[in-house]
């Protein structure tokens, strides 16, 4: 019985090979994937064991892990948490969001950035600490756009024209991340759930989530950068501005200006068209230009690119295949055009920045437990959608609007603001208020900082609003926040 | 020829405290290590626990001192290392169940039953004074095992929990009786084998080059299968049934000498198991989820899902190559992770590392077992040696296969570790009668008299052996009165044949001999 017993061995032998090979492809080669996969909450579940960074604005944290006194050790703490939320995000047991998520490996202390400190750590025997990261955001910026929505539906984005650099981002109404870094389970998910059923939408990221906005009448600054670009327009330059305007291949369906009635007369020069914010003459000029060339513009200013600022921006929209009429109405930023509040900003700021685009950012630095920088955004040029030229006269024709035009309400004593007001109709049967826009910056010969703002459904005016009345005067507290210091 | 110096034979024995050191400083150390790294302290009965591991292997070595002198130094260090091992993941487990507001407490049922089980063990020992003794209960082996196997299905003993109905619940306490049945199967297996093997080997008429045993001599055979598939049917136990299963085709190969029977058992698997998959969707399910457990649609599904598996997988990559360490996992996240699943939780906190490492303890101890096998000298004892030390390794193949998706899942508890006082006692048993057989296998013939042949001379008399077609030995060794007389052993002497050399007559060719100590005395 010898033979088979020595069989039977080796048997086991191959059994217990196959086991550790198995083993070692789950454990080894597999494991990277298993980590990675979405249903996994280990990782998340290891990360709460440890003593994560800071996110820092202006030198203060506004979220910081602190030792408490059970299973995971820390947690998570946001100071002002529904003011940062959509900067900050949520660091919970079954999901991260915004910068958590987006800088997860240097708060956690897992960046590669981050591989020299932990040698140290394992020599030292000290505990590895999660890395700082330190955001562009403004206080007083963030604040003023805080205050200035309080109680609307809306959003702000406040930015740098010459770097990018993100000084606010306000979504309202807005959550505590508080609630929702818990460690209770059942609490957590009695949150979570509560926000995703309120109807205002708190955990939309409006600045540049998911949730897209007919841009209306501030669209029309792409509609000028395309005029101008094209070399044969000047604000003086007289342009057809009927009272209605029959649109290509319909019957009966006219476009009309704010308001329904005539926009100064039958022709009025490009410059007044911004100032009064005419809508026959850009639907019409669109119209003789074509869909391509206005696409080609807001492609230049990023439409329909992914962009990360680290968080994925929703890329804003230019309908593909208009007909003229669908191109008429794209024209004054209605049909299928949407854009993001930071789009908008960032049309406003490369024409501050002298026709230069340049990409926008949160993370300002990133450091080490030691506090050693180890990471620092530098400005990037993103692109170059319009000439120098074509920024200049662009901002005059902006400034135009706040002194003499729609953007009044966004006047600064003693400041030069340059700005577009827009008002979008929203289109639902239901729902006739529009949503109110204001996209600016200043001071218009130094600009420091752009805005855009978005108030839905009319803000408190209902379908009174207009980007005027409603947007511009949140835009201003901004802008006055920013330039108070 | 040169005769080689009388040497004292090495029993082992002091090497064993050594090891029992190291499997005592691998269950203390884990168990500590637990509760340094989850509450920074050692855990509240610290003292208690590793005092009753320390006095267990002092006790468990004084027992083998005592009554089983030449017993593998290897088996009980290792049975206690993986018990050690497994309590200090089970009070992890707790901890983490603990702290998610679940059902916890295992650890110290576990401790009990660690007890218990090496009660047992030394039991074993100590009353069973030679293990061909219980060839002589064959058959009521045979009835004792099936009726341990129906016993689930009794109404009002048996309980049903997860859809299988193998547990027995007694007031308060459930027992899983097919794990004491694996042990009385095998002991009819190998007591039949060894009777019946000729019959089985040669009679019967020869199909497709097959040599098919007659139908007669598989009587009792087809009936324990019928038991073993009764049980995948009715109890709904894929795991116990795919456990006999091996069980039987192995012994059966082992005593026949014929890889047909390997054939044929594999083509009868097959057929059960195509039949199972058709017939029963909780089998179709567990052959799903093994071929997509990560996809989404199979995850997520209530029930049948591959939630339990893939979660497994998840804890055994975050182990990664290191492990997370004692305590510093997420095992609990997978469900029944102190039993079906602590091989997921110990590859978690222990690493690929620490896994294999565990695997090479229960490949070592298979292997010793297998060895002593081929070591002892009686053909019962072989058939037993092998089938016990076999079914340890079978049972870590599925268990660990099934985990980590080397195989469909199927439900058995991991030898020593899993939580669970049936599978812990049952397992001790087992060690307790592989210590027995190892104390004849590696017991020196000529004890005492420091009678020790050259090499030459033992392969002489082997060759001479080799060359006699073993007989049947099955009625003769029931008809023994006298205590068994078998080669080497002490009752050898004590038989008042002074003559070594006549242990290779007739009566004790049925086995080949002993191959660790060639006990043969060179005459010039």
């Amino acid at each position: 019985m010898n033979t088979p017993l020595r069989r039977l061995s080796v048997l086991i032998l191959v059994m217990f090979f196959a086991l550790m090979g198995a083993a070692t492809w789950v454990q080894f080669f597999q494991a990277s994937s298993l980590n990675a996969d979405s249903r996994n909450v280990r990782t998340l579940y290891r990360d709460y064991g440890r003593d994560r960074g800071p996110i820092v604005v202006d030198g203060e944290p506004i979220a910081a892990s602190e030792p408490v006194d059970d299973p995971f050790g820390y947690q998570r703490v946001y100071t002002d948490g529904p003011l940062y939320a959509p900067v900050t995000g949520w660091y919970g047991l079954y999901q991260l969001t915004g910068i958590e998520r987006a800088a997860h490996t240097v708060l956690n202390g897992t960046d590669d950035s981050l591989l020299l400190s932990r040698i140290r750590t394992l020599f030292t025997g000290a505990e590895q600490g999660g890395g700082t990261v330190e955001l562009t955001i403004d206080p007083a910026a963030q604040q003023a756009a805080w205050d200035a929505l309080d109680g609307r539906r809306g959003a702000a984005v406040a930015l740098d024209p010459e770097t990018g650099a993100i000084l606010a981002m306000v979504s309202r109404p807005s959550y505590d991340p508080n609630v929702l870094a818990g460690h209770s389970s059942a609490e957590v998910n009695e949150a979570y759930t509560e926000l995703l059923e309120d109807e205002g939408d708190p955990l939309f990221n409006r600045t540049i989530g998911g949730n897209l906005y007919a841009p209306g009448s501030t669209f029309k600054l792409i509609d000028v950068a395309m005029l101008l670009e094209t070399g044969e327009y000047e604000p003086e330059t007289e342009i057809e501005a009927p009272t209605e305007y029959l649109l290509p291949g319909t019957q009966d369906t006219m476009l009309r200006n704010p308001g329904g009635g005539p926009c100064g007369g039958e022709t009025v020069t490009l410059e007044y068209a911004v100032q009064e914010s005419c809508n026959t003459p850009f639907a019409m000029l669109a119209v003789e230009h074509g869909d391509d060339a206005l696409r080609a513009q807001a492609e230049a200013f990023g439409f329909g690119e992914p962009l990360a600022v680290p968080m994925d921006v929703t890329p804003s929209q230019f309908p593909a295949d208009p007909d003229p009429a669908q191109t008429a109405m794209s024209a004054i930023g209605q049909f299928d055009v949407r854009a993001t509040p930071l789009q908008m900003a960032m049309v406003s700021a490369a024409v501050a920045n002298d026709g230069r685009l340049m990409r926008p950012y949160l993370i300002a630095t990133e450091r080490g437990p030691d506090l050693q920088v180890t990471s620092r955004t530098e400005p990037e040029e993103l692109a170059q959608p319009i000439s120098a030229s074509t920024a200049a006269t662009m901002t005059d024709l902006m400034v135009n609007v706040v002194a003499n035009g729609t953007g009044a309400p966004g006047q600064i004593s003693g400041v030069d603001v340059a700005g577009k007001t827009g008002t979008a109709e929203t289109g639902s049967e239901e729902d006739f208020a529009p949503d109110a826009w204001f996209t600016a910056f200043a001071p218009a010969e130094d600009p420091q900082v752009v805005v855009a703002v978005v108030v839905e459904d009319g803000g408190a005016f209902g379908d009174e609003g207009t980007g005027a009345s409603v947007a511009a005067p949140v835009a201003r507290q901004i802008i006055q926040a920013v330039l108070d210091e | 020829m040169a005769t080689v110096a009388p040497s004292r034979i090495r029993t082992g024995r002091a090497a064993e405290v050594w090891l029992f050191l190291l499997a005592l400083a691998l269950g203390i150390g884990g168990y500590a290590l637990v509760g340094l790294n989850t509450g920074e302290a050692l855990p509240e009965n610290f003292g208690p626990y590793a005092l009753t591991l320390v006095a267990t292997a002092v006790v468990l070595h004084l027992v083998v001192r005592w009554r089983a002198r030449h017993a593998d130094p290897l088996l009980l260090p290792l049975a206690l290392a993986l018990n050690g091992i497994g309590l200090a993941m089970i009070h992890r487990i707790d901890i983490g169940l603990a702290a998610r507001g679940q059902d916890a407490g295992f650890g110290p049922r576990q401790l009990i039953w660690t007890i218990l089980g090496v009660t047992l063990a030394v039991l074993v020992i100590v009353v069973i004074r030679d293990h061909r003794i219980l060839r002589r209960y064959t058959f009521t082996a045979m009835v004792a095992g099936i009726i341990l196997l129906v016993l689930p299905m009794v109404p009002g003993l048996g309980s049903t929990i997860n859809g299988a109905r193998l547990w027995i619940q007694l007031g308060p306490y459930s027992f899983q009786p097919a794990e004491l049945a694996k042990i009385l199967l095998a002991i009819f297996f190998a007591g039949y084998l060894v009777t019946n093997r000729d019959v089985l080997t040669l009679a019967g008429p020869k199909v497709l080059g097959l040599q098919l045993p007659r139908l007669r001599d598989l009587g009792p055979l087809v009936v324990a299968w019928a038991a073993c598939i009764g049980v995948l049917v009715v109890e709904r136990d894929l795991g116990t049934s795919l456990l006999f299963f091996g069980l039987f085709v192995a012994m059966v190969y082992v005593a026949t000498e014929r890889a047909s029977w390997i054939v044929i058992g594999l083509l009868m698997f097959a057929a059960g198991a195509v039949l199972a998959v058709s017939l029963f969707p909780h089998v179709a399910d567990r052959f799903d989820i093994w071929l997509n457990a990560l996809d989404p649609e199979i995850y997520n599904r209530e029930f049948g899902g591959s939630g339990q598996v893939v979660r497994g997988l998840f804890g055994l990559a975050l182990g990664g190559l290191m492990g997370t360490g004692w305590g510093e996992g997420f095992p609990h996240l997978v469900s029944y992770a102190n039993s079906d699943f602590i091989v997921a939780a110990l590859g978690e906190e222990l690493g690929l590392t620490g896994l294999i490492a565990i695997l090479m303890v229960y490949l070592v101890l298979a292997q010793r077992g297998i060895r002593m096998a081929i070591g002892v000298r009686d053909g019962f004892g072989k058939l037993l040696a092998s089938g016990l030390a076999f079914t340890i390794a079978f049972q870590c193949f599925v268990v660990v296969g099934g985990v980590t998706r080397l195989i469909p899942l199927t439900g058995l508890t991991m030898p020593f570790m899993a939580a669970g006082g049936s599978s812990l006692v049952a397992n001790w048993i087992v060690i307790g009668l592989l210590v027995r057989i190892s104390d004849s296998s590696r017991r020196p013939a000529a004890e005492g008299r420091g009678e020790v042949v050259s090499a030459d001379t033992a392969m002489i008399a082997l060759s001479a052996l080799s060359e006699e077609e073993p007989n049947d030995d099955g009625p003769r060794a029931r008809n023994r009165s006298a205590p068994a007389r078998v080669a080497g052993s002490a009752e050898t002497d004590e038989d008042g044949r002074t003559e070594p050399l006549d242990r290779f007559g007739p009566d004790d060719q049925d086995d080949d001999p002993g191959t660790q100590h060639t006990e043969v005395v060179d005459r010039p």
